[in-house]
C-alpha cells in the first residue's frame, strides 16, 4: 500500500502463542530477527506436508544465519497439543530454538492468520475440516511484511528464498 | 512400397518407445492424485512423520500388504530404512482394485525400486484377506 508516496507495509499485532517445549512465543521471541511464518495442522491430508518440505528446505539453507526464525501455527489446536507439536518437530529433526510450532486459543490463531495473508476456514464438509491458503509470509523486524509466496509451490519458494537473502542482507 | 514399410516401422518403433518408458501412466496419475501430497512426488515422504516409498525397504518387503494400506489405511509405529514412524494413514476407500494395483505397480518401479510386478489377482487376493 502506498500512503503520501510512501510504501506502507502490512504490519503483524502482538501475539502471545505457546511453542513445542511448552515455552510461551510471542513478537518479543522475534525481537530483531526476520521471521518466516506459516498455518498448518499435523494431520492435514492435503497440502501441509508439501508446505513443510518447502519450509525444511528454507530451515536448510538458513540453519545458521542467526537473524532468521520459523514460526508454523496449527490451525487445528483441538488435536494438535503442545505435545503433538513437539512430536512434530523432533521427528522432522529440527531446533526449537529456530523454528517454532504453536498453539493456542483458536478465536486468536485464525485472527493472526488474516494478519497474514493466509485465509483460515473449518469446513466441516472437507475430509480434514478445514480450507487455507498456504502461503509463506516473510515477516521483517519492524514486524511489516515483506514478501510472501505459495508454499506449495517449489519454484516460488525458490524465489522467496531470494527476498529472504535480500532482507537478511538489511539487517 | 518400401518407403511405406520404413514409415511404418518408424511409427512402430515410436509407439514402442512410448509405451517402453510409460510402463504406468495410470498408476502414475492416480499416485500423484491421492499420494504424493504425503509421500511427495519423488516418494521420499516428510522427514520423520511421513515414510518414504522410494527405496523402501517396508514396500519391499510387504508386497503382499500394500493393497490393504492403500484401501484401508495403517496405524501404529511402523519401521522403515531403520526409522520409525508413527503417524495415521487414512485409507483411500475410492480406488477400485484395478487402480490399486496399478498405483502398486508404478511404486514398484519409479524412483529405482525395482521391486517386481504384482499382478491384479494377487491384488484381489490380498483385498480378500484384509477385507473389513
Ligand atoms: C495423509 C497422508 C498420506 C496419504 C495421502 C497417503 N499416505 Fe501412505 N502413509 C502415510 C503415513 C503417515 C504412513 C505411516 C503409517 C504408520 O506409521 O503406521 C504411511 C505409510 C504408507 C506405507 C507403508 C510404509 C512405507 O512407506 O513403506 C505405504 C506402502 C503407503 N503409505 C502407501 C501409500 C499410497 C500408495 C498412497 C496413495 C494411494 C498413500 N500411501 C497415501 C501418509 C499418507
Amino acid at each position: 500500500m502506498e500512503v503520501d508516496g510512501q510504501m506502507v507495509y502490512a504490519q503483524i499485532p502482538d501475539f502471545a502463542f505457546i511453542g513445542q517445549d511448552s515455552n510461551l512465543v510471542t513478537n518479543a521471541t522475534f525481537a530483531g530477527k526476520a521471521y518466516v511464518a506459516d498455518f498448518f495442522f499435523t494431520s492435514c491430508p492435503t497440502i501441509c506436508p508439501i508446505m513443510t518440505k518447502n519450509m525444511l528446505k528454507i530451515y536448510e539453507r538458513f540453519r545458521d544465519s542467526t537473524n532468521l526464525l520459523l514460526l508454523s501455527h496449527t490451525i487445528d489446536p483441538k488435536r494438535d497439543t503442545v505435545g503433538r507439536l513437539h512430536q512434530y518437530a523432533h521427528n522432522l529433526g529440527v531446533d526449537s530454538g529456530k523454528w517454532f510450532f504453536v498453539t493456542g486459543n483458536k478465536d486468536s490463531l485464525y485472527e493472526i492468520a488474516d494478519d497474514y495473508f493466509n485465509v483460515v476456514i473449518e469446513d466441516p464438509t472437507l475430509p480434514a475440516g478445514f480450507d487455507h491458503s498456504g502461503r509463506f509470509v516473510l515477516v521483517d523486524p519492524q514486524k511489516h511484511i515483506r514478501a510472501y509466496c505459495q508454499g506449495t509451490d517449489s519454484v516460488a519458494v525458490k524465489k522467496f528464498m531470494e527476498d529472504i537473502e535480500t532482507l537478511l542482507d538489511e539487517i | 512400397m518400401r518407403f511405406n514399410l520404413i514409415l511404418f516401422l518408424f511409427f512402430l518403433s515410436f509407439i514402442l518407445a512410448n509405451c517402453e518408458s510409460q510402463p504406468h501412466r495410470q498408476g502414475e496419475i492416480l499416485y500423484q492424485n491421492f499420494c504424493a501430497n504425503c509421500h511427495m512426488d519423488d516418494g521420499s515422504g516428510l522427514a520423520g512423520n511421513i515414510p518414504p516409498l522410494a527405496q523402501s525397504d517396508y514396500v519391499r518387503q510387504n508386497q503382499g500388504q500394500l493393497a490393504c494400506i492403500i484401501r484401508y489405511g495403517m496405524e501404529g509405529a511402523i519401521v522403515v530404512n531403520g526409522k520409525t514412524y508413527q503417524n495415521p494413514m487414512a485409507g483411500i476407500p475410492q480406488l477400485s482394485e484395478f487402480e490399486i494395483a496399478n498405483i502398486v505397480n508404478y511404486i514398484n518401479q519409479a524412483w529405482e525400486n525395482d521391486y517386481g510386478y504384482l499382478q491384479l489377482k494377487a491384488v484381489r487376493e490380498a483385498l480378500e484377506k484384509c477385507k473389513q
